[in-house]
């Protein structure tokens, strides 16, 4: 199987926004929720800008499901951390725990009342049956079950955003940065992969 | 607090800036390394690391959520291996040590009799505004601890039981009562704190009330007031790690209000849970004295009334001083009272 994995190239984003805007149209994310969010390194800084489309890295030994009170994420046979919004109590704890800020909550009930938590699925869906509204209510579209990959990076109009197996991602960046001689590394990828080698 | 803001920003620009210098210049010989085995190194990454140290890296977003500009946070290993690793210890050691002390001392000292028997003639210990004071604290601490420790231990020792419908479904409950419960604790703790805090004010009667043993260790008594000196620690660790577990709790409840970043988030988290399984150790103690461990100690908060024989073991500065006023409400001569 592969290894599903993120890869932002920030020497190519150009903060266009397309990937959060395509996330949300894909996934009907509810207002007040970013699944996807890009955010700019040293704005305004000649030469030094540089922007990096973040969103769920779907790591290995995920801090968010080793944090869990409930319990509440499992890892598909892609590697892609997916979680069950029937079990998640909206606790929030894995926000404090995930380097990527990833995990959103809907304000929902009373007080600081979160709801059920949400992030990227990988475009993978949930636990429910492929492709059924149940399954699209909760988590939104599940592409990988479609034989396709997630419509941020496939739409991406840079090819910044690389999304699919670690190891031909990792191949097409290594590609580039012997091509242009230069790069800032795959973002994130020594936090969320620590066993990856290279990139 | 905008120029504190500024200086921050300041700093963390510096940082990246910095950051961004170093990888440009050590950009030639990861280059090198890329075209000699054709495979960069992650050599840039750990550099990266290195340089933005233990602090988030943050930036700049077009979304309303600021929150969403930190790009990295590394703390957040250090949160989930406290609280996958430090925290279970802490609690497993407090809560789990005690109870086996309590084990040890009744199968030791068994339950503490009442010296001299029964005396059939009782005096008002809590009057119903104390009592209520006292079980709206405890009846609230209850549904907190339980809750509280599902959250931390249930995880491990609870959902293989039950499986993960029926657990999530008590967590979820437990976590709405968890929330609506803290308000009758607090109250309950600022209730207690007007009512008794002018006799728990520590006096030199608490060391040698200690150094007696406390009446339950050795066998003599020191002499008390209302309060003796276990009470009055008790007292204290209610109302101050109480106090500050409620405060701790109300910033977990609105997340991201007072506490503004994620970093004061995880300590908030970790000083809530650690003072919690602390003071859930005390109050088992407590509650041990309170019921099996002492004869007649459960009147106090159960009727209000104790016996004059206990009251007098226990508290005998005390009880002079309640019957010193029962005389002069009734104006009976000291003469009249039945000799003991």
């Amino acid at each position: 199987m592969a290894r599903m994995k993120f890869l932002c190239d920030a020497e190519r984003c150009i903060e266009c926004n397309a990937c959060v805007t395509a996330c949300k149209n894909e996934n009907e994310v509810p207002w007040g929720i970013n699944r996807r969010r890009v955010v700019t390194l040293n704005d305004g800084e000649m030469g030094k800008e540089r922007s990096i489309s973040m969103a769920c890295m779907h790591c290995t030994d995920a801090p968010c499901a080793a944090v869990c009170p409930v319990d509440c994420f499992y890892t598909t046979a892609d590697a892609v951390v997916l979680h069950s919004k029937e079990l998640c109590i909206g606790c929030g704890y894995c926000f404090y725990a995930c380097p990527f800020g990833a995990p959103q909550y809907p304000q929902l009930g009373n007080f600081g009342g979160r709801g059920k938590m949400d992030k990227c699925t990988f475009c993978a869906g949930g636990p429910e049956a492929d492709n059924t509204p149940a399954e699209y209510a909760r988590y939104g579209a599940n592409r990988l079950a479609e034989g396709k990959l997630p419509l941020c990076a496939e739409m991406c109009s840079t090819k910044a955003l690389l999304a699919g197996d670690g190891e031909i991602i990792a191949a097409i960046y290594k590609e580039r940065v012997v091509t242009r001689g230069y790069g800032s590394g795959a973002w994130g990828w020594s936090t969320a992969y620590p066993d990856s080698q290279g990139v | 607090m905008a120029r504190e803001i500024g200086v921050m920003t300041m700093l963390r620009r510096c940082l990246a800036l910095g950051f961004l210098a170093l990888l440009l210049a050590l950009g030639q010989p990861a280059l090198a390394q890329v075209q000699d085995q054709g495979r960069p190194s992650n050599e840039e990454l750990q550099l990266m690391q290195q340089l933005q140290g233990q602090g988030p890296l943050t930036g700049r977003v077009s979304i309303p959520d600021q929150r969403a500009a930190t790009l990295i946070q590394p703390a957040g290993k250090e949160w989930r291996d406290f609280w996958r690793g430090t925290s279970p210890w802490i609690g497993g050691i407090a809560i789990g040590g005690m109870l086996a002390l309590l084990v040890l001392f009744f199968l030791i000292r068994g339950r503490v009799p009442m010296e001299g028997g029964r005396s059939g003639e009782t005096i008002t210990r809590f009057n119903g505004l104390d009592r209520f004071a006292h079980w709206l604290t405890a009846i609230s601490f209850l549904v907190l601890a339980i809750t509280g420790l599902n959250i931390a231990f249930g995880r491990d020792l609870l959902l293989p039981l039950i499986g993960p419908e029926a657990f999530s479904a008590f967590s979820d409950a437990g976590k709405v009562a968890h929330n609506f419960l803290s308000f009758p604790f607090t109250l309950g703790i600022l209730l207690m704190l007007v009512l008794w805090v002018r006799d728990n004010i520590p006096s030199r009667l608490d060391l040698e009330w200690l150094a007696a043993g406390g009446g339950i260790i050795g066998h003599g008594h020191a002499h008390a007031r209302r309060f003796n000196g276990g009470q009055k620690a008790i007292f204290w660790s209610v109302v101050l790690m109480g106090g500050a577990i409620a405060v701790t709790g109300y910033f977990l409840m609105f997340p991201f209000t007072v506490v503004a970043d994620v970093g004061g988030m995880q300590t908030t988290q970790m000083v809530h849970s650690v003072l919690s399984m602390i003071l859930v150790a005390i109050i088992l103690a407590h509650i041990y004295i309170g019921t099996i461990g002492m004869e007649g100690a459960f009147h106090a908060m159960g009727s209000g009334e104790v016996d004059l024989n206990w009251a007098e073991a226990h508290h005998d500065l005390w009880a002079e001083e309640i019957r010193a006023r029962e005389r002069r409400e009734t104006g009976t001569a000291p003469g009249a009272m039945p000799a003991e």
